[in-house]
């Protein structure tokens, strides 16, 4: 495999992972603070939709991205209600939420559309354009580092860049600052938190907010940016793979960023099957890669490979009093 | 003193709750410009005014009271099992092996082995999730929705590589033996002038999933095991104190609601498709928990609530052939009865809790005190 191919395949992994990279960091700030959610894959699917429609109606890609938030926040709402107001079962609600997205928007998207529960083709300022980062072009023809950084890193849609920066900004928001203090505490003890006076009911839907805000991006990205439009069921099990790269990451920002590159990298390396099979010498079965994700979290989870310990309180509704 | 007597638990609040989710559904159709009313004349003519419209919708049902019981039963020991959907893909790999690769004689006893390779498979696949909930610690939801992801792409394998017959296109086994053929309710039920259920799926399968019914409730009321999962559902410690072992009953519940959703497989496997397919299940393993939410966990409430769902399906079905609704509108109902009967309950639940509290106090301060 050349420095070329190489180049490609890894640009791809990038582009991949960005999704699961948002959905992950998503999930992490919403289970830290003890809510579990099963239902990215339903807010994701949802703000991929809204995006994409009000994208192609407005013709301006940002007032896509900002009704795709607003739709995948509405869920967190939802959700939000059910396991904080409501004392409801989490994963319950999530299974719920992802239902709900997977019928709401092919059946908004054939009475809108009329083309099947797709969006139609975006097209100029209704999609993310990749952007080249200064020097690109100039660097191109330098050995080696001209093609990484022109292949590589630049050349990316504005989202893969806030996605890269989430990282850094989640691992300081969550263990630099009093507000992420809280959001930890609220996940393992809230009892404490409640103690001290701070609003258990507050913190979580801030944190459900959040995660809503992150899966309305990672959705917006996979319908304006990574594809030209929305179509049926497009998230295609993209929030349970992320959920997978949050327990492989041990709900931890840096990790996160890892895992969600190894994962992507394995979407990118299924799509170039034949790559591998030059590279290894012997055939190695698609399905295999596909599955590979979550063969690799049963394994982290089994504790084979260090232990993930969850956030203790989540899952658990919070009572004030008995 | 229970707030609500017993009655209002287990018919008023799924009732309310199925309302709501009416409601809203009523709500989204009209918000895509059709007419509610309309839509549930399409669905209800397609559904049951016909033998051919029950043959569809009592073949949803099947499939759903199996799914539906698989879920309960893991509910009964408070385990999430949301893996029915890859425990039925891999029922339905067993009866494939057992109906391509055993010369059966006839239907009846190629039923038997293939139902017990549905259940051991379906278990199989649950067993693994099991184990590793019970003795690492590992998150029954989690690891069951990744066994999903592995049990789709280990069929796809399967069905690409290994099993699809030389020359064919589609990833699929190639067609039972026609001494597998299970009697369809055409065969058992219509004369030569008097045709019923004709072309319709439903077939003897649906007498088993009515057996299981009754066996899940002797399981879980009449028998020790059940006794042992009920009472390790309520309170694990005092299980445990009781000397119940969790492990094996985490394991013993899930294989069983494993079994139970594999068996699936002799429905739309070996009943309807006659081969299998690579996305034979179509989603019914996760109807299952909407059925089993409905049902409240009870055998009774599942075979309603499983009909309820198959009449929904049968007539989703319908509204997109007879009406310009899709029939991912039935996703969308299937998410908000989950929704009300599991997520929202207490949105329910308190406030008809409030009104039985003070019904009653009423009642009480209006007799003077004897």
């Amino acid at each position: 495999m050349d420095l070329m191919t190489l180049l490609q395949l890894l640009d791809s992994s990038v582009r991949l992972a960005t999704p699961l990279l948002l959905a992950c960091l998503a999930g992490l700030f919403s289970e830290r603070a003890g809510i579990f959610d099963i239902g990215l894959e339903g807010k994701m699917l949802v703000a991929a939709f809204v995006s994409a429609g009000v994208a192609y109606v407005s013709g301006n890609v940002w007032v896509g991205l900002l009704a795709g938030i607003g739709a995948s926040l509405v869920l967190s709402g939802i959700h939000g209600l059910a396991s904080i107001s409501f004392r409801g079962n989490q994963l319950i609600s999530g299974v719920a939420i992802n239902f709900l997205a997977a019928g709401l928007t092919v059946v908004v998207a054939q009475s809108w559309f009329g083309e099947g529960g797709r969006t139609p083709q975006l097209a100029g300022a209704a999609r993310f354009d990749p952007i080249t980062l200064p020097g690109a072009e100039a660097m191109r023809d330098v050995p080696v580092i001209g093609p990484i950084y022109y292949e590589l890193i630049s050349g990316h849609t504005i989202l893969v860049y806030v996605a890269l920066l989430l990282v850094p900004l989640t691992a300081w928001l969550l263990f630099s600052t009093r507000f992420g203090l809280r959001l930890r505490a609220v996940g393992e003890n809230p009892a404490a938190l409640d103690t001290a006076g701070v609003s258990v009911v507050r913190m979580r839907f801030a944190a459900v907010a959040i995660c809503g805000v992150l899966c309305g991006i990672a959705g917006a990205y996979l319908s304006t940016a990574l594809q030209a439009g929305f179509v049926k069921d497009m998230t295609a099990g993209r929030g349970y793979i992320a959920l997978a790269a949050l327990i492989f990451a041990k709900w931890r920002p840096w990790y996160a960023l890892m895992a969600c590159m190894l994962f992507g990298f394995l979407q990118a390396l299924s799509l170039r099957p034949d790559l591998l099979e030059t590279a290894l010498h012997f055939k190695i079965q698609v399905q295999l890669l596909d599955a590979l994700p979550y063969i690799l979290t049963v394994v982290i989870l089994a504790g084979f490979v260090g232990k993930a310990i969850p956030p203790r309180a989540g899952g658990e509704p919070y009572v004030k009093e008995r | 003193m229970d707030k609500m007597p017993k009655w209002a638990d287990i018919i008023l609040i799924p009732l309310i709750s199925l309302l709501l989710a009416a409601l809203l559904s009523a709500l989204v159709i009209l918000a895509i410009g059709e007419s509610p009313w309309k839509a549930l004349q399409v669905m209800v003519s397609g559904s049951v005014m016909s033998t051919y419209g029950w043959g569809y919708t009592l073949y949803y049902t099947t499939n759903f009271i199996f799914t539906g019981l698989a879920v309960s039963v893991a509910f009964h020991a408070r385990m999430f099992n949301i893996g029915g959907e890859g425990q039925a893909m891999m029922g339905g790999l067993g009866v494939a092996l057992v109906c391509i690769f055993i010369p059966w004689p006839h239907w009846s006893l190629a039923l038997i082995g293939a139902t017990l390779a549905a259940a051991a498979f379906g278990a199989a696949w649950a067993a693994v999730p099991a184990f590793l909930q019970a003795n690492r610690g590992s998150h029954i939801v989690i690891t069951t929705i990744m066994f999903n992801f592995i049990a789709a792409a280990l069929l796809n394998y399967l069905l690409v590589n290994q099993l699809k017959p030389v020359g064919a296109m589609d990833p699929a086994t190639g067609r039972f033996p026609e001494a597998t053929h299970l009697p369809s309710f055409q065969d058992m039920f219509s004369t030569a002038d008097n045709p019923l259920f004709r072309g319709a799926p439903v077939n003897i399968t649906f007498f088993i999933a009515l057996i299981a019914c009754v066996a899940v409730w002797a399981l879980i009321w009449k028998t020790r095991l059940g006794y042992q999962i009920r009472a390790y559902g309520f309170s694990e410690a005092a299980a445990k104190y009781a000397g119940i072992g969790p492990t094996k009953i985490i394991v013993l519940s899930m294989m069983i609601s494993g079994g139970l959703a594999g068996m699936m497989a002799i429905n739309n496997v070996m009943g309807e498709a006659e081969r299998l397919v690579l996305n034979s299940v179509e989603g019914a393993g996760f109807i299952g928990i909407a059925v089993a939410l409905m049902g409240r966990n009870h055998p009774v409430g599942v075979l309603l609530a499983a009909v309820l769902f198959g009449f929904l399906y049968q007539g989703g079905a319908e509204l997109g052939l007879a009406t310009s609704i899709p029939r991912e509108l039935i996703v969308v109902i299937q998410a908000l009865v989950i929704m009300f009967t599991g997520a929202l309950d207490n949105m329910v639940r308190w406030p008809l809790e409030r009104i039985f509290l003070s019904i009653r106090r009423s009642s009480a301060n209006g007799t003077p005190a004897e």
